[in-house]
């Protein structure tokens, strides 16, 4: 037991504690609604990723050009929707020059009489040898013939219904010559010869194998730049080609390039233009559904009635409105139209979820409180409805991504040779079994641009969720 | 995933064999389904301009004459006729009958081409009627339809005077305009005339007997045809309407149409199918027009001459086109056309020129120095909607940057606003095709003249309008053909336009159905003297 | 109730009437004649052709004449199709869109509420994941790709039948509608299983949920009577639109299908720039768009009582 009385309070004793700052200091620092959105969202594995693509994306569009120095509208003829490959070799060769093929002297140009059947004709060969240039074909005349088909395949035929392309045709038994020239590439080609009346064909032919080398014509080599001065004289020697990545389009472009190109318009018309159309939207909806009555209605019959106006007809006139003159690439006219005429579905699916929010308990107490609408409409009700909305935005990407490209399908999109992701589907789908890099390509682009603003926007939605925050 | 697998599985699948199913031709009941581009627009033939309407028109209607498998003029309704420079007189078959049973009498033909020419009609093909006498003047309204040079004698007899010789008239009355209509059934139909199935009396092989609008349409075997023993399809149905190639082609391979036409994107998939591939020559020709109005650089001879010896028509029928068929452009005249007694391009060969971008430079110099330009301003290429045209015009755009330096500036149009672009000449240039009306040289050869309508570009030269004159004032072929080759000359020499090529196109054709005629000049294809083999 | 509905169709009206009037306006001033062809005609047939359609008049008086015409219900002959009344392209083609597009919306609603709710229910777990990704391809491939590989798909399934079992194009039975109107109708149903998703997610925590499982009842009849209820309702109010949208806007699937839809008039009219069956077919879809909402707008009082029609 202490002595009480040895305890003498003083006046020390009562002197104010000073508050102690550290024991009280918060450990984290206080985190905004927005900074906390942040930070839940980058925890977001998923949304961090297609975050990177986003960025990944804008990089390939803005800095991507700057690596790849091609230009997108450079035609290569030598090489025509040529599929992604290692760079190519062609020899180097003269200007083509005209063959004015053989014509037999010899030999009746119609046969004296019709006969019932004729034997294949021998000897079918190339005259010269074979390059992606030209095929020169020769081959001897058989008795009774009044002229000849020509057809190439690009696998032995089988019988007489598979011969393949029919090339074109001599009229005359005794044209034994043909030349090709169509799209020649350096490949195995069959080639078929069926003896003709002059009309009609008899059923025998005979086939050969040839393999074409692939060339290029020392013009073109100058012209773009494959070959340094000097080397002009150095026929038949190999050259490389350019290189294209990605492969080439049907006009030979380079489609990596393109790609790059087609994403500057994708990208633009995919993200800004629903980017202002669905703020349009939430802002004109959320007025339309908080205040509801008379200015609700009048504010949605004008949407009902910007929804119902024609979109190609007034795609069309805000094309003219805006003076695109031929060559211009019409992209603005385009984005205009876009948020002008796409607005009213975000307005009214947000409208409807204002009405729905609006008379929860939460917003009457706020009302009670004394807030003002702009306050509520900011603070509680826009954020309630931001999972639609994200979903409604998500959603807009493709769709305006594709509304370009369905105006290019309608020959109403960019103008050429400007060139789109949509657009460049649009081709790809024409050859999807033959030369499916063209299709696959930009519809990966398209994919993934949505994919990644898909998890982002959920990814967003979890983040900025008061509720779901609660729930962890 | 496994809707990506199989996606990816058929189209493996794909590559694999397909065999034709049967179902598009019946051999028993001799029936045939073919797939139509479009609903046909218009089945009144005194107003049809489309080539799905004159083909079906020439299943169920016939003409004077028509054309054999061959391509040669035959009897139609009339059994034989006489012409010479001033007029022709045709005699009428006493069993040419409509398909209510009445007979096809020479009045048929009188109130046709009378009601053909009327300003109220507003044809376009009217103007294919003006060899008869008077039929210019009406159409421009200036006198009435009753005063044209076309009489009906008798009810067999038909009598033609003619506005100035046209050797080439009994061609003419195998085309849609000359069909002939029976005035009590017209005027009955009124408005409705040729809106419907039953609001069209048939003189044809065939008659409609059902159309569907947009969906479908089936001919049946006219029995009232006079020559019907030579007709051996009982049933065509048209079954299907899409422009779409690809989907015409899996019908195709699904056995459900018995012809499609290919483009250079679906050939490859034919292939792989081992399905027998056809060719024809359709007998257009396209080209690169220029516009001629003083206020225009292309009006400048040597920048046309520029372009003239830049462009190889066989780089783009071979790379661009890229599909067997079209042949490199050469002339406004395709091969097709006959001359004096041979071909005309083999009596007359078109000029050329071969590409040789030196000498196109320098006449790109002399054009700058004739315009008083340091360059040339960008030129506005006028270019319609569709694939084809715009891939075109994007490799005449990379041509011309790379060979000459030109800007070119790409402006593509809907149809209508393109063709309201050409008539008030906002272009420098436009790609244009033309397709034969009839089966003569002058279906080309007055197209540049100058109070041609069609001479979008204002070409006026007095020397062009002399030569066609010559040809029109004729019925000599050898004066006519002369005039033609001059004229022949005068484009390439003026390069009053540039001749990209031929148009040819490829097709499947059911191998069981044999007979089938592909046509320059009206219905194309023609089934009618088609039949399905066992 | 009925003054609601009978208010609405009222505005309704009146916004046809301004729809009517923008796209009579506007079809004036894109350039282009609409009786331009191929071939060029003299002046005197062009006269009376302008005579025929009315066009030798002023712009008022054509608007003036086309609103008399419009109210009395006719809108007139189509350029394109001269012996064609534009009532009769309507009358014909409109019922096969309206099929099409509401078989398509079937699919679409009952699969995207079925999906979208089922994500919700495994929100993060392998269904969800599965179902999403698919998702995203519904949506990231273009209408015309998914149409030419449906099609695909069924020359494929009938060769290897060997018997032509699905239709590959055209129109007249139920299996001639099956593969079309679901190409149409998967942009649609990707769409609206993220709405019920999300839409879902946000229902799943309300209190009234909370309340009616600690009232103890069964997880499906909260899912049914309260869950999918509420969260239905943004699905409900895109369906309107898109009901007009789908029936009239299957331009690429009716053309790869060879359909004889109104979809394939209305794109082609404003290409042809035929004046009358433009006013038509934006006049009728204007009005059909503007009835689809007001139902919808009336359905959703009935399904949502705490949305008052007033």
């Amino acid at each position: 037991m202490t002595d009480t009385t040895s305890f003498q309070p003083t006046h020390e004793d009562f002197a104010r504690v000073k508050a102690n700052l550290s024991i009280e200091q918060i450990s984290r620092p206080s985190l905004s609604y927005w900074q906390d959105a942040w930070v839940r969202l980058k925890k977001n594995t998923r949304a961090t990723i297609s975050l990177y693509i986003v960025i990944a994306l804008a990089a390939f569009t803005l800095l991507g050009p700057v690596f790849w120095q091609v230009d997108s509208s450079l035609q290569d003829l030598n090489q025509i929707s040529q599929a992604p490959s290692l760079p190519k070799t062609a020899a180097l060769v003269g200007a083509y020059k005209r063959w004015d093929g053989i014509i037999l002297e010899d030999f009746p140009v119609e046969p004296e009489a019709y006969v019932e059947s004729v034997t294949p004709v021998a000897e079918l060969r190339a005259f010269e040898a074979a390059t992606t240039q030209q095929v020169r074909l020769i081959w001897n005349p058989t008795v009774g013939a009044g002229g000849y088909n020509i057809y190439r395949n690009q696998r032995a035929p089988e019988d007489f219904n598979d011969l393949g392309l029919p090339l074109g045709s001599t009229y005359g038994g005794n044209e034994v010559s043909y030349e090709d020239r169509l799209s020649l590439e350096s490949r195995d080609y069959y080639y078929s010869i069926v003896p003709t009346d002059g009309y009609d064909e008899y059923e025998v032919f005979t086939v050969t194998e040839i393999t074409p080398r692939m060339i290029i014509t020392v013009s073109d080599a100058r012209d773009r730049n494959l070959i340094s001065a000097g080397e002009e004289d150095n026929l038949g020697q190999e050259i490389r080609l350019e290189f294209h990545p990605f492969g080439t389009d049907y006009l030979g472009r380079d489609m990596l390039a393109r790609l790059m190109e087609g994403a500057r318009v994708s990208l633009f018309i995919g993200i800004v233009a629903p980017f202002i159309y669905v703020i349009f939207g939430i802002i004109y909806g959320g007025f339309a559904g908080y205040f509801g009555g008379r200015l609700d209605v009048l504010l949605m019959r004008f949407a009902d009635f910007v929804v119902a106006l024609p979109f190609l007809l007034f795609m069309i006139l805000f094309k003219i409105a805006f003076g695109i003159g031929p060559g211009e690439s019409g992209i603005f006219p385009m984005l205009v139209a876009l948020i002008l005429l796409l607005w009213p579905a975000t307005a009214r699916l947000v409208r409807g979820q204002v009405l729905q929010i609006r008379e929860q308990g939460y917003i009457e107490a706020a009302k009670l409180l004394g807030a003002k609408p702009h306050y509520l409409i900011l603070r509680h009700i826009i954020p309630n409805t931001m999972g639609v909305i994200l979903v409604t935005l998500t959603f807009a990407v493709p769709a305006a991504i594709f509304t370009e490209a369905f105006l290019s399908f309608i020959g109403m999109g960019v103008a050429p040779p400007t060139p789109s992701w949509g657009s460049m589907c649009n081709e790809g789908v024409k050859t999807m079994l033959s030369h499916p890099h063209e299709l696959i390509f930009p519809a990966t682009f398209i994919s993934v641009t949505v994919l990644a603003f898909n998890l982002l926007g959920d990814g967003l939605t979890e983040a900025l969720d008061s509720r779901m925050r609660s729930r962890e | 995933m496994k809707f990506v697998l199989a996606v990816v599985l058929l189209l493996l699948i794909q590559a694999a064999n397909a065999e034709v199913d049967a179902t598009s031709v019946d051999f028993k009941s001799q029936t045939i389904t073919i797939a139509l581009t479009q609903e046909p627009p218009q089945l009144n033939g005194m107003k049809a301009t489309d080539q799905v309407s004159i083909t079906i028109l020439g299943h169920v209607m016939e003409g004077l004459v028509r054309y054999d498998r061959r391509g040669n003029v035959v009897p139609g309704v009339a059994e034989r006729w006489e012409i010479d420079d001033k007029s022709a007189t045709f005699w009428l078959r006493e069993d040419a009958r409509w398909s209510d049973g009445s007979p096809v009498t020479a009045h048929d033909f009188v109130f046709a081409w009378q009601t053909g020419l009327a300003p109220t009609t507003a044809s376009e093909y009217a103007f294919i009627l003006y060899p008869v006498k008077n039929g210019e003047a009406i159409n421009r309204g200036e006198m009435d339809p009753s005063q044209l040079g076309v009489f009906a004698e008798d009810d067999r007899t038909l009598r033609i005077e003619f506005a100035r010789p046209t050797g080439y008239f009994v061609k003419l009355t195998a085309f849609i305009s000359y069909f002939p209509v029976r005035e009590k059934f017209f005027k009955l139909k009124g408005d409705r005339f040729a809106a419907d199935a039953t609001d069209l009396l048939y003189n044809g092989p065939f008659k409609l007997t059902e159309w569907t609008h947009s969906a479908s349409l089936k001919m049946v075997k006219n029995d009232n045809y006079w020559d019907r023993d030579k007709v051996h399809l009982n049933v065509i149905n048209a079954d299907y309407i899409t422009a779409d190639t690809r989907a015409r082609l899996n019908l195709f391979i699904d056995g459900k149409i018995v012809h499609t036409r290919l483009d250079g994107e679906t050939y490859k998939d034919a292939l792989t199918q081992r399905f027998r591939i056809r060719r024809f020559s359709t007998g257009s020709v396209f080209f690169l027009e220029y516009n001629h109005r003083p206020e225009r650089v292309t009006r400048n001879r040597n920048l046309r001459k520029a372009i003239q010896l830049a462009f190889d028509p066989n780089e783009m029928v071979n790379k661009v086109l890229a599909t067997p068929g079209n042949l490199p452009g050469a002339s406004l005249f395709p091969i097709w056309l006959n001359g004096v007694e041979d071909k005309f391009r083999r009596e007359y060969p078109a000029p050329v020129s071969d590409v040789d971008v030196k000498k196109a430079n320098q006449y790109l110099e002399t054009a700058k120095r004739e315009l008083n330009l340091e360059s040339i301003p960008p030129l506005v290429m006028l270019s319609s909607d569709s694939p084809t045209a715009a891939k075109q015009s994007e490799y005449m755009q990379g041509l011309l940057k790379a060979k000459l330096g030109l800007d070119i500036k790409i402006d593509i149009q809907t149809f209508k606003q393109r063709l309201a672009k050409m008539t008030s000449g906002d272009f420098d240039m436009v790609t244009a095709g033309w397709g034969p009306d009839f089966d003569d040289v002058m279906t080309f050869g007055d197209l540049f003249a100058s109070w041609n309508l069609n001479n979008r570009g204002r070409y006026s030269n007095p020397a062009y309008d002399s030569q066609v004159r010559i040809a029109m004032g004729s019925s000599i072929p050898k004066i006519r053909m002369d005039a033609m080759g001059e004229l022949q000359k005068i484009i390439h020499d003026d390069s009053v336009v540039l001749a990209q090529y031929e148009q040819g196109v490829i097709y499947l054709m059911h191998p069981k159905l044999k007979g089938v005629v592909r046509r320059v000049i009206g219905a194309d294809p023609d089934y009618t003297y088609a039949r399905v083999v066992k | 109730m009925l003054a609601y509905t009978l208010k609405r169709l009222l505005a309704g009206a009146i916004t046809v009437w301004f729809i009517a009037t923008a796209t009579f306006i506007a079809m004036h001033q894109v350039p282009g004649d609409p009786l331009m062809n191929d071939k060029a005609v003299s002046a005197e047939i062009r006269k009376n052709l302008e005579q025929k359609y009315g066009l030798d008049k002023s712009a008022t008086e054509q608007y003036f004449i086309f609103m008399g015409n419009m109210l009395r219900g006719d809108f007139g002959i189509s350029f394109t199709q001269q012996n064609r009344r534009v009532n009769d392209i309507i009358r014909d083609h409109f019922p096969v869109s309206a099929t099409l597009g509401l078989l398509a919306i079937f699919f679409a609603a009952t699969g995207g509420v079925l999906w979208g709710a089922l994500t919700a229910i495994y929100r993060n777990r392998m269904p969800d994941i599965i179902i999403m990704f698919l998702v995203i391809l519904g949506i990231s491939v273009p209408s015309f790709v998914f149409a030419a590989l449906g099609q695909l798909l069924l020359v494929n399934i009938n060769s290897m039948l060997g018997q032509s079992l699905i239709p590959v194009a055209g129109w007249g039975t139920f299996a001639h509608m099956l593969m079309p109107s679901l190409v149409l109708g998967l942009g649609t149903m990707a769409f609206l299983t993220r709405l019920m998703r999300s839409s879902m997610l946000e229902v799943v925590n309300e209190d009234y949920i909370k309340t009616a499982r600690a009232k103890g009842l069964s997880p499906v009849r909260i899912f049914f009577r309260h869950q999918l209820r509420n969260a239905i309702l943004p699905v409900i109010t895109v369906l309107g639109p898109q009901i007009a949208a789908i029936t009239t806007g299957g331009f690429v699937v009716e053309l790869v299908f060879a359909i004889p839809g109104l979809g394939r008039y209305f794109v082609q009219a404003v290409q042809q720039l035929d004046y009358t069956v433009i006013m038509g077919t934006t006049v009728f879809y204007g009005a059909f768009l503007v009835f689809m909402v007001i139902l919808v707008d009336i359905i959703y009082g009935f399904v949502d009582p705490r949305v008052r029609l007033e």
